[in-house]
């Protein structure tokens, strides 16, 4: 810590830290720009200037740039200074000049940090006279807005996408007073994190092009704090609604998890909130009808039938809970195929029982050396690919340390580290967006994958099994070489590739050279409902095919999409009493006698356990104007008045589970007695939402589950990290006004980040080296090994219903590197009994005998993937 | 040999404006200093030290000391590989013309001096960045380089010696700030010609990251004649403290604008009224600037100034590039002004916002004067600009270099300015 005095009183300061960093972790109003807690300084706004006075006697001065300026022990400056302060007034209103002050038509008004800083540096006449800078705005797709005339040309938007994202499409072009940051055409923006430009922008020319079709603003909506149910990360959002629709998804900076960014799937995927196919009522027998009478048929069904559950992976652990109360453990499914659930468990058991630990995305970001083996992480678990991109700084960015040049000044550091990347080794069947900041890349089909997985574990511990023949494989050397050099070594797997063996062998990467582990598993609770210990599906089936069960409820859970469809059709047919709880009308669905309609993330609340084994609740966001009801609602037991009872009663009949119950406080939990509100201050009364109805506001809902009020009545203190709604204070309308929630600008949520970690490693190590090494991959004669490939717009069964998603959707093909086939051409694809159409694309990363099935859009679902088929010219 | 003592820049160029080929460069005592360090033994500190002693001063304009910039160089077998020489040619301030007739008369002489200069910071590798107009230094340049590599003062182990040294000849896009040295590093590197946070300093992380040295021609081509004669016969060619001689130029209505190699020191006076030859008839002196646009106006009173670093600062002025601009009374001052801002204003890189925001509003303001439609409190708007392109409160010294002009025109030249308020004209016109 450094003493730094300003306006000649004392304050510590982080010493490795600028004195913007410093003075807004101290909580002074400092405006700034083209700073960024994640990017670092540059010192192109020049907004956060300061007097620096060189010692006590020092009475002139010399205007510095705060974020250019290490906060050295016994700095003194002046935020006060007169001189400065009109400085700072000088550059707010030279950033205004061309501004078009549209704010009252402009998506960002009202939570601008553009006008919060003009605000605050003091600028409040409009001296320029001349004609103002215009530009053509570009269309970059369905999910970012462009309005480049509102620029201040802070440079934020081209280093957070080009530096941070690794994305080489959006960039600055012309020089002075008309720089122009966009495309150099239109079109759709192609980094999978371009949502972020839109909280990376200080104005309005980045902006959410989802919320722009049915726009709020930020003080007229009702906000809860959220968990990303695109991928099984467990990002933290904000959601906001209004008048019954969900609006938008806003980042919920979770130190540990997401920091400041989400994927563009978790941004914009919200939309299948307000899809036109949610079921809203229930069905019975196909036609609507009141809960009353679904409730009845419900229970009346249930009384009389042998009934199972068959839970689900993208469900609450609330609402799996319900149902295996509902039902019975022992007639509880966890929903998944038989072969995703062997998966998982085996994950599970390596992280419980062994010595590695599952890091979290923070702790990603700050590995040294990564292994990624059989995932393609961009597609599957998106945001933990941008932490991977940032990974590969640590061993360069000690170049930078070496010739002492402060890691937050970034274009220094990046002018010394010029394209120099640490060590990442992706192992994957195909090519992947990451390969460009790879050091090596491996392509192979799943067996041999693992085969350089154990190789890379015997190369590091001799203990670990050798790969016969393969002793010697120089790659394998290179990459056990690089994770033993490394300080904080990481290995990335998972199900992707639907092996064990791949499995098997990160782990013994892991284990042999004490690195962390993580795992990318497919839905956003898979570790969650694997933790419920339910059998998998074919066990349902069974009980009902051989009738020892005639009545099956089925919880959010499209069974189609987990099974081949004749499979499922036989299931479904064979059961006497078909129920089905979901958000959305699916195949499942349209064959239950009972369909009841639940809750998504916004409408329930809830738990999830993330990859990381991070227990996180969600809350409802505003109370549906219809039947809806959060699923564990349906399903609850008579004596659960609240979600902490389900709470309480998981605990008690889970202990594995206990912990979740502190993923965030009860609904008991009261800040000054009391609630904290979901919508943002305004002036006076509640929102006056529905005076154009009813002149006297209606009281707000009650809400017995959390410690929200539905409205903006309640504590004006910020409440902890689990339950932070918005992120609004004083002075910082925009989501800036984050940095005012942290211990530290750019560190920890005050009083810690939300979650609880339930998968900790075990004290004693009862996980020896696994040995099943399988054989080399054989290709065959006229059979193609079907591989899944998959995309972060289209794999996702939700997010797909969101319109902006579906846009971007990668149309289903089959990939294959042969000359056999054209590129478009149309073929048929046959393995064991079905048939199905998909046009060809020709990718030359692919292995020979392999082929790649884009998986999660008609017609490949409920596909079980890998398997041997055939391909042939479609006739 | 005289002659060659007084004026060591220009005294092997012919005088039909042909180049001197390296056979002619050669005879005329040419590639000496590189034989005397690399066939002499002189070790790279020791020509470093020769160059420090001479108090060699950078001839770009900020008149850093070359020697100095050098000894930044880390060098030794630890260093990270390569390290680079760039030559910084890009000359485009406005009314300087120096560093041109340097390369298109004795290119061998410039590229003598970056081998020296290679040598003393152990460079593996040295760039030549030419302002892509200069076409016929470009040609000249290229055909010279042709010759230094055959005649192996270029290229592997040259001269026998041991030292290697890979030169090429890099023509610029074309924008002023590619001649802020970082700028055009970034420019150099294929990337947007912004200019780099300082620190770190190129001669730490420079072009591609490695170890740097940024010299402007002239400084270069100053060299070699300090290796040949020595320090001390350097350090007693100026006149005052500031040592060499100086490539003196004169534009604007003078009588013989041109350029001159003249002792450092020379008055302004002397440059203005016996080289240039003074004011054309009719015409009256009004100011100048001293050294191309980023340097601040000096009156009649100032003209027995000596033109070196120092007394230019004394004055409230700089030496810059020693090229002056010469202001007469039939031309508009605030004209002037407004030229050379419409000329800062679109060279900004756009990347701080005093530049690009001020600049364009200034310029605006100008413009509208000259126009006739300037407004009371303009002059109010226009230095409180000025202040704001203050050293230190802009990334790099194009703002600053634009103050200079400004506000010393409001200076000096205010009742002109407000004849354009008053009058709502241009009284020029």
């Amino acid at each position: 810590m450094a003493t730094v005095y300003v306006d000649n009183k004392p304050y510590q300061m982080n010493a490795d830290e600028n004195l913007l960093h410093g003075c807004l972790s101290q909580g002074f109003k400092l405006p700034y720009f083209c700073w960024h807690p994640a990017l670092g300084s540059v010192g192109a706004c020049r907004q956060c200037a300061v007097k620096q006075f060189k010692d006590e006697q020092d009475e002139h001065g010399k205007i510095v740039m705060s974020c250019l300026t290490p906060a050295k022990d016994g700095t003194r400056i002046s935020i006060a200074d007169p001189e400065a302060a009109a400085f700072r007034a000088g550059i707010i209103e030279g950033l205004m000049l061309n501004h078009p002050h549209d704010c009252p038509v402009c998506d960002e008004g009202g939570e601008c940090h553009l006008q919060d800083m003009t605000v605050m540096a003091g600028h409040d006449y409009r001296r320029y006279e001349f004609d103002k800078r215009t530009f053509r705005n570009q269309n970059l797709g369905p999910l970012v807005n462009h309005e480049m005339n509102r620029c201040i040309q802070c440079y934020r938007c081209v280093r957070y996408y080009r530096d941070y994202a690794g994305g080489n499409d959006l960039n600055a072009f012309a020089s002075r007073d008309t720089v122009f940051f966009g495309r150099h055409e239109d079109g759709v923006l192609e980094n999978e994190f371009s949502g972020n430009l839109v909280e990376i922008c200080p104005t309005g020319v980045f902006t959410d092009k989802t919320l722009k079709h049915h726009y709020a603003r930020k003080w007229d909506q009702q906000f809860a704090p959220s968990v990303c149910v695109h991928c099984a990360l467990g990002c933290n959002t904000d959601a906001g609604e209004r008048y019954g629709t969900l609006r938008r998804i806003v980042n919920r900076y979770n130190h540990e998890v997401n920091g400041y960014f989400l994927c563009d799937r978790g941004r914009f995927g919200y939309e299948f909130v307000n899809s036109g196919r949610r079921l809203r009522q229930p069905l019975l027998q196909g036609r609507p009808n009141s809960a009353v009478a679904a409730q009845r048929h419900l229970h009346e069904t249930v009384a009389k039938g042998r009934v199972i559950g068959i839970g689900s992976p993208r469900a609450s652990l609330e609402a799996n809970f319900a149902l295996r109360t509902f039902v019975g453990p022992e007639r509880f499914h966890c929903g998944m195929s038989d072969s995703e659930a062997g998966l998982v468990r085996r994950m599970i058991e390596i992280l419980r029982g062994g010595p590695v630990r599952t890091p979290t995305l923070r702790e990603i970001e700050e590995c040294d050396a990564v292994f990624i083996l059989g995932e393609d992480i961009t597609n599957v678990a998106p945001r933990m690919a941008l932490a991977v991109r940032q990974s590969v700084r640590q061993q360069p960015i000690e170049i930078a340390k070496k010739l002492n040049i402060p890691l937050w000044m970034d274009h220094g550091v990046r002018d010394a580290m010029q394209g120099t990347k640490g060590p990442l080794y992706i192992a994957t069947p195909y090519a992947t967006r990451l390969d460009d900041v790879a050091t090596s890349t491996f392509r192979a089909a799943p067996d041999d994958l693992a085969r350089l997985g154990f190789a890379v574990a015997h190369a590091l511990d001799s203990r670990s099994p050798a790969v016969p023949a393969l002793e010697d494989w120089p790659l394998a050397s290179e990459i056990a070489s690089a994770l033993k050099a490394a300080r904080k070594p990481l290995v990335i797997s998972g199900a992707s590739c639907g092996s064990e063996a791949v499995i098997e062998s990160a782990a013994n990467v892991a284990m042999a050279v004490k690195a962390a582990l993580s795992f990318t598993v497919p839905d956003c609770n898979t570790v969650g409902a694997t933790l419920m210990s339910g059998s998998p599906l074919s066990a349902a089936f069974q009980a009902i095919n051989n009738g020892h069960a005639d009545t099956v409820i089925v919880l959010e859970n499209d069974l189609y999409r987990r099974a081949p469809a004749a499979d499922v059709d036989c299931f479904l047919k064979t059961a006497a009493h078909v129920i089905a709880l979901d958000h959305l009308t699916n195949s499942t669905t349209e064959k239950a006698e009972l369909v009841l309609p639940a809750g998504t993330f916004a409408e329930s609340d809830g738990t999830f356990v993330s990859s990381e084994g991070r227990a996180q609740r969600f809350f409802q966001v505003f109370v549906p104007q219809n039947d809806v009801l959060a699923s564990w609602r349906w399903l609850k037991a008579d004596d659960w008045q609240n979600l902490d009872d389900v709470l309480a009663a998981m605990s008690e009949a889970l202990p594995n589970l206990a912990a979740v119950r502190d993923a965030a406080p009860s609904a008991a939990f009261r800040i000054s007695g009391a609630k904290i509100p979901r919508s943002p201050h305004r002036e006076s009364g509640r929102t006056s939402a529905l005076v154009n109805i009813n002149i006297s506001e209606p009281k707000p809902p009650v809400d017995l589950d959390s410690p929200f009020s539905f409205s903006m009545e309640g504590t004006p203190d910020q409440p902890p990290a689990a339950l932070i709604p918005f992120f609004w204070s004083p002075s910082w309308n925009s989501i800036q006004a984050v940095n005012t929630y942290q211990k530290e600008v750019g560190g920890p949520l005050r009083g810690g980040d939300s979650g609880v970690r339930i998968l900790e490693t075990a004290e004693v190590n009862g996980q020896p080296y696994f040995d099943a090494i399988p054989a080399a991959f054989q290709p065959r004669e006229g059979e193609w090994l079907l591989l899944p490939m998959y995309h972060i717009f289209g794999s996702d069964e939700l997010s797909l219903s969101a319109p902006g998603i579906a846009e971007l959707a990668e149309k289903p093909h089959l990939a294959v590197n042969s000359r056999e086939f054209m590129e478009n051409q149309e073929v048929e694809i046959s393995y064991s009994g079905n048939t199905f159409r998909l046009p060809v694309r020709i990718r030359p990363d692919l292995p020979l005998g392999v082929a790649g099935v884009s998986v999660g859009t008609a017609p490949l679902i409920g596909i079980a993937l890998p398997t041997w088929g055939t391909i042939a010219r479609a006739k | 040999m005289t002659a060659a003592i007084e004026k060591p820049l220009t005294q092997k160029m012919r005088p039909d404006g042909s180049p001197v080929d390296v056979r002619a460069y050669e005879q005329a005592g040419g590639y000496q200093a590189i034989r005397k360090i690399l066939s002499g033994g002189m070790t790279p500190k020791a020509v470093t030290d020769e160059v420090k002693n001479a108090s060699l001063r950078g001839r770009g304009g900020a008149g850093f000391q070359t020697g100095l910039k050098w000894s930044f160089v880390p060098l030794g077998q630890e260093v990270p590989n390569p390290t680079y020489l760039v030559v910084n040619a890009d000359e485009m301030e406005p009314g300087t013309f120096k560093d041109r007739m340097l390369m298109e008369r004795d290119p061998h002489q410039l590229i003598e001096g970056a081998i020296a200069a290679g040598y003393a910071i152990e460079a593996d590798i040295a760039y030549i960045f030419l302002r892509g107009e200069y076409t016929l230094a470009a040609e000249r340049i290229a055909r010279a380089i042709a010759e230094a590599y055959e005649r192996h003062y270029l290229g592997k182990n040259i001269l026998g010696s041991g030292y290697s040294l890979e030169l090429y000849l890099h023509l610029s896009g074309g924008r002023y700030i590619c001649g802020e040295e970082t700028g055009l590093l970034n420019a150099l590197e294929g990337k947007r010609a912004n200019p780099r946070s300082k620190p770190p300093f190129p001669p730490v992380v420079g072009l591609f990251g490695k170890p740097t040295v940024v010299n402007n021609v002239e400084t270069l081509c100053c060299v070699p004649h300090i290796i040949n004669h020595g320090a001390e016969w350097f350090r007693g060619l100026g006149l005052t403290k500031d040592s060499g001689t100086k490539l003196f130029g004169a534009s604007g209505k003078v009588k013989r604008p041109g350029l001159w190699e003249l002792p450092m020191g020379t008055t302004v006076r002397e440059i203005l009224e016996e080289h240039a030859g003074g004011m054309r008839d009719g015409l009256k002196f009004r100011g100048l600037l001293p050294g191309g646009v980023s340097t601040d106006f000096i009156l009649e009173e100032q003209l027995d100034t000596p033109m070196d670093f120092t007394a230019m600062e004394k004055v409230g002025s700089r030496m810059g590039t020693g090229t002056m601009i010469v202001l007469d009374d039939q031309t508009c001052p605030v004209g002037m002004t407004w030229n050379m801002t419409q000329f800062f204003a679109r060279e900004s890189c756009g990347f701080c916002t005093p530049c690009w925001s001020g600049l364009g509003w200034a310029e605006r303001i100008l413009k509208s004067m000259e126009d006739g439609r300037g407004k009371p409190g303009d002059l109010d708007k226009l230095a409180f600009q000025a202040k704001m392109w203050s050293p230190g409160n802009t990334f790099c010294a194009l703002a600053p270099g634009a103050a200079e002009p400004l506000q010393s025109a409001l200076k000096y030249f205010r009742e002109d300015f407000e004849r354009h308020i008053s009058e709502h004209r241009c009284p020029w016109r």
